[in-house]
């Protein structure tokens, strides 16, 4: 379970995230919504520890990551993937290393098995053929695949998505939906997604919620979402010309 | 090893040729006047040795390997690539810096020394063509003053600017901030205090050896 507990964020002199409490069960897909710049990517950041609070702190199954050791960070590390909206894939090594870097690095696994789980990983986001490939040869697409192929070949318990259909066309944005579907439903994974995309949010999420200003303001599946009376939650919703009927009413006026 | 090393060969021979060249001739033309030309080998040998080689081998490597460490590391860093090497729990400092300190410090000694062989084979061209120094003389009056002492000191100057080399570029590669804009200021400030390093340090050592 992830748990924040009052969490305050300031980035030069803006306070992006004000006394967040909230708490994230295992095996659930967490959806984060909001506008640019409401504290989304920072959110994920806190948890993996890319960021540290300046105020409150978050718990890792009971184990407070934000004051962490470094050796108690790197335990509590092993527990994650993160895919980050570039993908963040090493450009001078191939698809295939750096699907096996972590294996490499941080296991003690022997080359053919460390070979054999990275392909294994590839074939479950439809990449087997890109082994050898430079991250360069391949479209953004297949590098976000492959990425999440990376943050998933060391079976994480959690997984966190930094805007992972951000750029990609409609066919492929539901495609890593679908990954992502796949690794809770499959793999009982504790999915924590960041996204622009409320069709993708809808689709995958457990639970939606919305930051704004720093808050979270709107916290609910995403049934109870798309009926929210929360006016900002409607705005954002109706920008996407998503209606309480799940319709693109918007889309034909 | 290959990237410091081996790529960095044309430009080394080019720039360590050039100076033996040069400063075979300014020296020589001077000495000719006293009739002193003979002893040219002597100062090309010993300049190259205590100063020029390492110096120029720095200078070299600074402008080419150490911008290209800090714009890489800087791009990594805008691209989040050293993000998500610290969520793997790997250490940067180890995976990135550390093969790069450890090829730049063997590196730049052995270079230095190809710069001072070099530069003293250009001193010797210049020497024989155009101020009729024969070759043996050249040679065997360039060994006459040049100690071992020049040549360890040379090398140490040389590692010295390797590691500094390395250390200037990954700290300010890490340093980057704002995209391509924040890569390029990290890669001129890379360049710029790596130059000023390797005069200053260059300075002491030669000040606590020698004085």
């Amino acid at each position: 379970m992830i748990t924040f507990e009052n969490v305050t964020k300031i980035l030069g002199q803006k306070t992006v995230l004000d006394g967040i409490d909230v708490e994230i069960k295992d095996g659930e897909t967490f959806v984060i919504v909001g506008a640019s710049g409401a504290g989304k990517s920072v959110m994920l950041k806190n948890i993996v520890r890319l960021l540290t609070p300046d105020d409150g702190r978050v718990m890792i199954d009971g184990d407070c990551i934000s004051e962490a050791s470094a050796n108690e960070l790197e335990t509590i590390r092993e527990k994650f993937g993160v895919l980050f909206q570039s993908g963040a894939l090493l450009a001078w090594m191939s698809i295939g290393e750096n699907v096996a870097l972590p294996l490499r690095e941080k296991t003690d696994m022997d080359e053919t098995e460390i070979v054999d789980r990275a392909r294994e990983k590839l074939a479950l986001v439809g990449l087997e053929d890109s082994f050898h490939k430079l991250p360069s040869e391949i479209s953004g697409g297949m590098v976000k695949r492959a990425a999440l192929a990376r943050a998933i070949v060391r079976n994480p318990r959690i997984v966190l998505y930094d805007e992972p259909t951000s750029g990609l066309d409609p066919v492929t944005a539901r495609t890593i939906d679908s990954l992502i579907e796949q690794m809770r439903r499959e793999l009982a994974v504790t999915s924590v997604v960041v996204t622009h995309d409320l069709h993708s949010a809808l689709a995958i999420g457990t639970r939606i919620a919305m930051l704004h200003s720093g808050r979270i303001i709107e916290l609910s599946t995403p049934d109870a979402f798309i009926r929210s009376a929360e006016p900002i939650v409607k705005g954002f919703l109706e920008s996407q010309y998503i209606t309480k009927r799940g319709s693109w009413e918007g889309a034909t006026k | 090893m290959f990237t410091c090393g081996i790529k960095s060969l044309g430009v080394i021979t080019v720039v360590a040729l050039f100076s033996g060249m040069i400063m075979a001739l300014q020296t020589g033309i001077e000495m000719m006047r006293f009739h002193l030309e003979e002893n040219i080998g002597t100062a090309v040998m010993v300049s190259m040795l205590r100063e020029m080689g390492p110096f120029m081998t720095g200078l070299i490597l600074a402008a080419s390997v150490g911008s290209a460490i800090a714009a890489q590391v800087g791009t990594m860093v805008v691209s989040e690539e050293i993000s998500a090497l610290e969520t793997m729990s790997i250490d940067p400092v180890r995976f990135l810096v550390m093969p790069r300190l450890i090829a730049m410090a063997i590196m730049t000694p052995i270079l230095s020394f190809y710069t001072c062989v070099t530069g003293v084979i250009g001193g010797g061209i210049v020497g024989v063509t155009q101020l009729g120094v024969p070759w043996w003389t050249y040679f065997d009056n360039s060994t006459l003053f040049a100690t071992t002492k020049d040549l360890y000191v040379g090398l140490f100057k040389a590692f010295l600017f390797g590691i500094i080399i390395v250390i200037v570029a990954c700290h300010e590669g890490f340093s980057a901030s704002q995209g391509a804009v924040g890569v390029g200021i990290a890669t001129r400030r890379s360049v710029i205090a790596s130059f000023l390093a390797i005069l200053i340090v260059g300075y002491f050592v030669t000040k606590i050896c020698y004085i």
